[in-house]
């Protein structure tokens, strides 16, 4: 096997981690903030790729403006989504939530299908598509522009995490959602924030992979499902853990798929993950959490 | 106890003598679908609504009974019905296997692995051609043969289809009203507080798991036999979430409910014929505002609306 081509398959391995670590974050900040694993989360992904289509074409909009256009539309879906189905919701248990979540990202994606209908369509990349050499493998502009951006993205949430208030309000909840309420903390918002934020997040996701994978309404799924694997390699973190979670995933995947089968690309993925469930559930970092009963 | 055996019997009657009462070929087709439907439903419901244990795999269990069942007539030339409890018994052995530490898991965390094992079984099927035949599907699948009869026409197979069906629903009836039914339905309300009055919740756990599986299995292995034709694309992530619908609609731990669910999401997309693209959104939308409305399904939800017209028209009637 030779070194360039491994080279070349870890790169496009990194870039799709890339993209699986900010959807594995949305996850994360949602159940973090809410205890709740947000099935629909794919659906957000796919919103930003198709939303940002229709805003070039449709709107002829340049793309710097397309892009928050199509970020602000999705967070308005996720926004009404959390009102209209996740907080009317009269017994929250845990199998309900699912079901709930499940029936919301069908919906979406119904929705989605009725829109754009069944075929896939593709968004120009954002700066060209000559490829750049890096020492025997070669990559897109694209690929750059995914690193960059969630790069930036990863920094802004630390920053919004850490040092500003509603950021530190954010996180009391996570730790203990009665004590924050009892300090003051409206959990009611922090849960609408989360996912005003992860849904912005997914929609920047599915934005900036579209040029690279096509879109079409159901990408959603699998998209999303990978996230998930992220987000579970990294412990549910809503920081770094999660990212090499999806940095790990990614490289594991493309290697798994250039060396040994291609078709059992996304088996690789979802063995990863019922093997870190059955051994380590609190995630490759995490240290065993105590069960409260 | 009377009155469930009473109710049985007459839900029997009326299953043997649906078919002389309805007429039309194709409805006979439709109908058998809704009993291989019914029987998953109870399979999962055994799960979900017994001892509140998620699975977003099952369609994977149904697929594996069909495909070892067809390939074990087809590539092994077995007996079908040599080939059926072939496939039920590898199938229960490998949900108990997986079962221990899969069921270890809660939740979010049991429905995300659950799902997980249904992809990886799916991805399976598409690519050990050789075996499967891959995307394009397994053909040529025996019918099965009881006395000389050939389980061939709609008819034949909606008795054949019914009365395996029926069986199923009569077993899991009797496991509700058992010690078994009540240890689990202990596990369904608090895992630790069974633990503590003396249930093995881990191994009850893993047991209805793989009584599940081996109930998908047997569908599966009928489903098989009766289409002679089987594709991956049957048994894939939609397919499972369509078996969810189908509990949770009908109502969770409820037998009849089951039966309501399968009914209902069989032959809503025979109706909605013209809207054959919306019918993804419909299902959507009636998870949405069943779990929203009806938590209890359409068992207790349609008794409880009738009670309360009921109560309103009383109370106008007195004014």
């Amino acid at each position: 096997m030779q070194f360039d081509q491994i080279l070349q398959y870890t790169l496009s391995g990194i870039s799709t981690g890339a993209i699986y670590a900010l959807i594995g974050i949305g996850f994360s900040i949602i159940y973090n903030a809410t205890g709740i694993i947000n099935f629909a989360q794919g659906e957000f992904v796919m919103l930003g790729g198709l939303l940002t289509l229709s805003c070039l074409e449709l709107l002829n909009l340049p793309l710097w403006a397309a892009v928050p256009c199509a970020v602000a539309v999705s967070t308005v879906v996720g926004v009404l989504f959390e009102r209209l189905a996740i907080r009317p919701l009269r017994q929250p248990t845990p199998i309900n939530l699912v079901i709930i979540t499940i029936g919301g990202s069908i919906l979406i994606r119904g929705l989605a299908m009725l829109v754009w209908g069944k075929d896939t369509h593709t968004i120009p990349p954002f700066s060209g598509d000559t490829p750049i050499a890096i020492g025997g493998a070669t990559i897109l502009p694209q690929h750059l522009w995914i690193l960059a951006i969630t790069l930036i993205i990863i920094v802004i949430n630390k920053i919004y995490f850490y040092h500003t208030i509603s950021g530190k309000a954010m996180r009391a909840c996570s730790y203990n959602r009665r004590a924050a309420g009892l300090v003051g903390i409206d959990v009611r918002r922090m849960v609408l924030f989360s996912f005003i934020i992860s849904s912005a997040m997914g929609a920047v996701a599915g934005i900036i992979v579209a040029p690279l994978t096509m879109t079409a309404y159901d990408v959603g799924v699998m998209l999303g499902l990978k996230g998930f694997c992220a987000a579970i390699i990294g412990g549910m973190s809503s920081g770094i853990s999660t990212v090499i979670g999806g940095l790990i995933l990614g490289v594991l995947e493309s290697l798994g798929a250039g060396l040994i089968s291609s078709g059992y690309k996304d088996a690789i993925a979802f063995i990863i993950l019922l093997l870190i469930m059955f051994i380590r559930p609190q995630g490759l970092f995490g240290k065993a959490d105590s069960e409260r009963v | 106890m009377k009155q469930n055996l009473l109710l049985f019997t007459g839900f029997s009657i009326l299953i043997m003598f649906a078919p002389q009462l309805l007429s039309g070929g194709y409805l006979m087709n439709v109908l058998v679908f809704v009993g291989i439907n019914t029987m998953l439903a109870i399979a999962l419901n055994l799960l979900l609504g017994y001892a509140g244990q998620i699975s977003l795999g099952h369609a994977g269990f149904f697929g594996l009974g069909a495909y070892l069942s067809g390939i074990l007539t087809t590539a092994y030339r077995f007996n079908p019905w040599v080939a059926m409890p072939v496939a039920a018994v590898v199938v229960g052995c490998m949900a108990g296997m997986i079962g221990f530490p899969i069921l270890k898991l809660k939740g979010h965390y049991l429905a995300m692995a659950t799902l997980g094992l249904g992809i990886i079984i799916f991805i399976v099927f598409n690519e050990t051609v050789e075996l499967t035949g891959g995307p394009s599907g397994l053909s040529g699948i025996p019918n099965l043969q009881l006395a000389g009869i050939s389980f061939d026409s709609d008819v034949k197979n909606y008795y054949l289809i019914w009365g395996f069906t029926l069986a199923v629903m009569l077993f899991s009836l009797n496991l509700a009203n058992s010690r078994i039914g009540r240890a689990l339905r202990a596990v369904h309300d608090s895992e630790v507080a069974a633990q503590v009055l003396g249930v093995n919740a881990r191994l009850l756990k893993v047991q209805i798991f793989a009584m599940s599986a081996v109930i998908s299995s047997l569908a599966g292995s009928l489903y098989a036999h009766t289409m002679t034709f089987i594709s991956p694309a049957s048994f894939g992530f939609n397919f499972s979430i369509e078996l969810l619908t189908m509990v949770v609609i009908g109502g969770l731990g409820s037998v009849y409910g089951s039966f309501l669910g399968a009914a209902l999401l069989t032959l809503l997309p025979e109706i909605l014929r013209g809207a054959n693209d919306y019918d993804i959104i419909i299902y959507g939308g009636l998870l949405i505002v069943m779990v929203m409305f009806m938590p209890g399904g359409l068992v207790r939800g349609i008794p409880a609306l009738y009670r309360k017209v009921i109560k309103q028209k009383g109370e106008t009637g007195h004014a």
